[in-house]
């Protein structure tokens, strides 16, 4: 064969001097700039495209737009890969590589054919008669289902390339560069408005890029050409091609995503550049210019490669100079594919017949007939036949309902069938925005009704399918979004084109068929194999809602979202319902308007920037000791810091060791610190926490609990008194910024007129905490004007002045039982004075210490972590500190809510202590507690509890956990089993006070 | 996405700001109030289908509490006040 041979020698808007190597399914060939995938392939004569999804049929192109329905193929190749793309979008490139889908062993030879021949197994809600039983069995069907039916490969390499976001203001976003959407640009832009243009294709244009039409007394391109040069004189007009405006969210918020490079080489796009950009667009006004989309007509073996809409057939012809056939058949039930009729002479493709299914004398068939061209009316094609392509079409005329053939059938030969079943406006980003649609009968379409947000529709997208039509519409939606976006600037005369006769539509949903009773493939969905008969189908078995229907049968579910096959679904489902189109209406449509890749979502906020780190100043020591880190909120705290050959649990257990015997220091900078100033900060102090604040005395330092007003703890730490009306609050480290927003909230909404101000300080202040026996000579040595000892700085307290030359906050507090002292020193001290207490704390045995051994030393203390030890469900009587609620204050946040029913009942989930039988044994944390002896085989079994936090004690040499148990706090020394999933542990309640119960060496 | 207009910094976008849910929830006496009382403070909200009065936060901006009156099917923001503010009349 020769190269290209339906390529026509003259005309399209390609490039004949420069040609483009691609490969399909292994295949080499040639194209030109210009040229889509889905054009090139018919240049070459590859009618045979793909497979489809359920029945594996052959499918070639349908359209030659975003509607495509069968010509997907999986693009590129390795991490470049993009699965399910529509070859009708994808711009030619040298070097291109794209297979098909949905096919195996290749496209030509598949094995999924037999299901095909199986179809009457597979009827509508096959899914959920068939595989649903037995329940487990869907397991194994699915990963066959889907192996089978194939969604396109999604690369398992990372993504390669760049994507990025960019938000942008505009007085005016215009969907669609067709006519329409040019006209309200220049009207628009004219006036001063800042306008965005966007366009889905390569070219502004829209059909006038392939339709024989004038403007202004001009062929029409040279008006596009003319347009597009003063839209870009204009500085506030922003013109982006291959951009489709993909949602339309609340308050004019629009997504647009631009394809900056896919249509160059991935080896010869600029390597600066982002390979799609998502616009993030706030529009005053919106203009939806989107178009309509041609219908396709429901017949027997109406997915035929070969078969392709009249509009398309035009654009291959007049727009990428391709002949689509050797022989064409139209079938139409409206006047648009006479134009195509005109565009096949032109090419030179043999036309046998035009079948119209109006009986009645038109203009257009006239017009056909003068020029010999045979036209069949009050006729339709019923079905047609061919293996991998079409090779005949068989005809029969109508009677006057359309829902029986009236005479005898015939047939005809072709390789090319060219439907039109009329234009649905593409109302999907209106009906986005939130407006009603409306059914216009005249038309047999549904168009854009009531407005919810600031949008008008223009042209096709408004149901005017009238070129003089488009452009008056365009231009007075450009002028008066221009108007009501406050540009007063000048109008000016609106293009104008000559005023067509069109005669009207006969709508035919379904085409009757020559016998009943067969289950007929008449698809409606040719992308999910959805037939008329599984409309049918579907409303025999009580579906009535177009929801349920297309759910149930996948009608308008796959990657095209049913944009060529959503109204004839309907409009059968109505017929079959003995209802009206309007009032089944239709399904909700949602963003995107065509798939948006995951990488452009997004955007930048991949690997490293996907989710900001918080470090601290000591971060760049704890690194280069190689501490094993774990997230805490954004945070990463060291975990532990493994010697050499050492794992977890040695490091932990060393860890801890020096803390009980010699010192550890950990850095306890993330520690949430909150300043809280004013006249009334003790009263805020008062009710946001459970204990007292009066008697507090300035440098003393006082623990307080946290409730929400359900009574249920919400934060815990110690404050601190650090002048007459001035105080540092402290709270756990994930919860700084809940807490912070917690006290704004009351002060704002509940207490507007306390005095007091709060400042957010966690990151001004590095934190040192310095724990163990030995923390005094380590401060000592490493050199402080601060009197440390007993009575210098007891218990609770803070001290200000120095620690190794550096302006420091002592607070004498402690969270391991051990002597403590927690240095706080402006951030970008921190670093410093790390390195010298680590240096200074040699002699002294120092270890740095990780949140695990912190976590195994306040546990043995009993101490406990909120959010790890409480989970929201849980009150301080729960815990056992009913000591820190001071039920004499008039109030505080939780406090009514402690005598509610339920948290005053008996039997509830009390925080203990649970030792092991077997020292040896840990409990796993979450373990389900049970009583002792409890049978495991009379299920449900009753549950008395569940471990909290359970580790091994370095100091104590076994294991320890706590629990929250019913009624648990008297049942001391009452034994209970810890179930795991393959025996269970026996442990004993008791105190959660396991190492020092009285608090003696915290005093050091 | 809404655009919301903080009584303090003027429209921005929703990404700025946190919901604090419905508005106007007064906080019993806490003596007085019966288990009754508390519950429906803490948990009982009107969830109407139309016009909301409910409480914002501009969090990723000025910080400021405020109330905002929005429809719930539309979206569209009738009214926006300070939190010392009463219901606006008339909505
Ligand atoms: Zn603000």
């Amino acid at each position: 064969m020769p190269p290209q041979p339906f390529r026509l020698p003259q005309g399209g808007r390609i490039d004949r001097s420069r040609s483009l190597a691609f490969t399909f399914n292994g295949r080499r060939y040639d194209g030109h700039p210009g040229d889509t995938l889905a054009s090139a392939l018919l240049a070459n004569g590859v009618a045979l495209v793909a497979r489809s999804f359920k029945y594996h049929r052959p499918r070639g192109v349908m359209s030659a737009g975003a509607e495509e329905a069968c010509a997907f193929v999986q693009l590129g190749e390795g991490a470049r890969s993009d699965p399910n793309c529509r070859a009708t979008q994808i711009e030619l490139f040298d070097g291109l590589t794209a297979a098909s889908l949905n096919c195996w062993p290749n496209v030509q030879l598949d094995f999924g054919v037999v299901s095909d021949r199986l179809h009457r197994l597979l009827p509508a809600g096959f899914y959920y008669k068939t595989f649903m039983w037995p329940r487990r069995g869907w397991l194994t069907y699915e990963k066959l289902i889907r192996r089978a039916a194939g969604l396109g490969r999604a690369p398992s390499e990372p993504d390669p390339d760049r994507y990025e976001k960019r938000f942008a203001h505009a007085d005016l976003l215009i969907a669609g560069g067709g006519p329409a959407g040019l006209a309200a640009a220049l009207a628009a832009g004219r006036t001063g408005a800042r306008v965005i243009l966007a366009d889905e294709n390569g070219e502004f244009g829209g059909q006038l890029l392939w339709r024989d039409a004038e403007i202004d007394g001009e062929p029409a391109l040279r008006w596009v050409e003319r347009s597009l040069a003063e839209l870009s004189s204009l500085p506030e007009v922003r013109l982006l091609p291959r951009s489709t405006v993909a949602g339309y969210y609340d308050h004019n918020f629009l997504t647009v995503l631009e394809r900056v490079t896919d249509h160059l080489s991935p080896f010869a796009a600029p390597t600066a550049t982002p390979r799609q950009r998502l616009w993030k667009v706030r529009a005053r006004q919106v203009v939806l210019a989107t178009g309509a989309i041609e219908r396709p007509l429901v017949f027997i073996n109406n997915d035929l490669p070969g078969i392709m809409l009249a509009g398309a057939a035009q654009a291959y012809i007049r727009r990428h100079a391709v002949r689509p056939g050797g022989r064409a058949v139209i079938f139409t039930n409206n006047d648009s594919a006479y134009e195509t009729v005109a565009a096949l002479s032109e090419a030179g493709v043999a036309i046998t017949a035009v079948i119209d299914a109006r009986a009645g004398d038109t203009a257009a068939a006239e017009a056909c007939l003068r020029r010999g061209i045979e036209v069949l009316r009050g006729h339709a094609v019923i079905d047609a036949s061919g293996g991998h392509a079409l090779r005949e079409v068989t005809v029969a005329p109508l009677d006057g309902s359309a829902t029986a053939l009236a005479g005898a059938a015939s047939t005809l030969r072709c390789d090319l069938l060219c439907v039109s079943g009329g234009w649905s406006p593409t109302v999907h980003l209106f009906s986005q925005s939130g407006g009603k649609l409306a059914f216009d009968a005249a038309s047999g379409c549904f168009i854009p009704g009531e407005s919810r947000q600031a949008e008008r529709s223009a042209g096709a997208a408004r149901g005017s399918f009238d070129l003089a039509a488009c452009l008056a519409e365009g231009h007075a939606a450009g002028l008066a979004a221009a108007r009501a976006a406050g540009f007063a600037g000048p109008d000016s005369p609106p293009p104008q084109a000559p005023a067509q006769a069109m005669s009207p539509i006969r709508p035919l949903w379904e085409v009757p068929s020559p016998h009943q009773g067969r289950r007929d493939r008449k698809f409606v969905d040719l992308q999910n194999d959805v037939t008329a008969a599984d409309i049918a189908l579907a409303a025999r078995e009580g579906y009535r809602s177009v929801e349920h229907t297309k759910r149930y049968t996948t009608a308008g579910m796959g990657v095209d979202q049913g944009k060529t096959g959503n109204l004839n679904t309907l409009a059968i489902l109505a017929g079959e319902t003995q209802g009206a189109i309007p009032a089944v209406g239709t399904t909700t449509f949602r963003p995107p308007y065509t798939p948006v890749t995951i990488g452009a979502l997004a955007g930048r906020g991949v690997g490293d920037f996907y989710d900001p780190v918080r470090k601290t100043p000591m971060s760049p020591w704890h690194e280069a000791r190689g501490a094993v880190f774990e997230p805490v909120g954004k945070w990463r705290r060291p975990l532990y810091y493994p010697g050499p050959g050492e794992g977890m649990e040695a490091a932990v257990r060393r860890e801890c060791l020096a803390v009980r015997n010699a010192v550890g220091l950990c850095d306890a900078s993330t520690l949430g610190k909150i300043d809280i100033k004013g006249r009334d900060a003790v009263t805020l102090l008062d009710r946001v926490y459970t204990n007292s604040w009066g008697s507090l005395a300035i440098g003393r330092c006082r623990y307080g609990l946290m409730l929400k007003d359900d009574g249920m703890v919400f934060d815990d730490g110690v404050t601190t008194r650090l002048g007459e009306r001035h105080y540092l609050m402290t709270t756990t480290s994930g919860h700084a910024e809940a807490v912070f927003g917690w006290l704004e909230e009351w002060l704002q909404c509940e207490w507007l007129g306390l005095d007091v101000y709060l400042t957010s300080v966690t990151t001004h202040w590095a934190t040192a905490m310095l724990a163990g026996p030995r923390a005094r000579e380590v401060l000592a040595a490493a050199g402080t004007d601060i009197d440390t000892s007993r009575a210098g700085s007891p218990y609770m307290t803070v001290r200000e002045g120095h620690v190794a030359g550096i302006p420091a906050r002592l607070f004498r507090v402690s969270f391991t039982g051990e002597l403590s002292f927690e240095i706080n020193v402006p951030a970008r001290y921190g670093l410093a004075l790390w390195e010298t207490l680590m240096a200074a704390g040699a002699a002294f045995g120092i270890e740095p210490i990780g949140t695990e051994a912190l976590h195994v030393l306040r546990a043995e203390k009993g101490y406990i972590v909120v959010g790890h030890d409480t989970d929201g469900t849980v009150t301080p009587y729960d815990l056992g500190m009913g000591w820190i609620v001071d039920q004499k204050k008039p109030d505080f946040i939780g406090k009514r809510g402690l005598r509610r029913s339920d948290l005053v009942r008996t039997g509830r989930r009390q925080l203990v202590g649970l030792l092991t039988d077997d020292p040896a044994q840990i409990i796993p944390e979450g373990s389900q507690i049970v009583r002792s002896g409890a049978s495991l085989a009379a299920t449900p079994v009753p549950m008395l509890g569940h471990v909290t936090s359970s580790y091994w004690s370095p100091a104590l040499q076994r294991s320890i956990a706590m629990a929250l148990i019913e009624g648990g706090q008297d049942r001391q020394g009452e034994a209970v089993e810890a179930v795991l999933p393959d025996r269970t542990l026996r442990a004993v309640i008791g105190t959660s006070r396991f190492y020092d119960p009285e608090g003696v060496r915290l005093h050091g | 996405m809404l655009l919301i207009p903080c009584p303090w910094c003027g429209p921005r976008e929703e990404g700025e700001f946190a919901p604090g849910g419905e508005g106007h929830i007064r906080r019993p006496e806490p003596q007085a109030a019966s288990d009754q009382d508390w519950a429906e403070y803490l948990y009982y909200r009107t969830n109407p289908k139309g016009l909301h009065f409910e409480r914002w936060v501009h969090a990723a901006g000025c910080r400021r509490w405020f109330n905002v009156a929005r429809d719930t099917v539309t979206h569209e923001i009738r009214a926006v006040y300070k939190m010392s503010e009463n219901r606006p009349e008339g909505l």
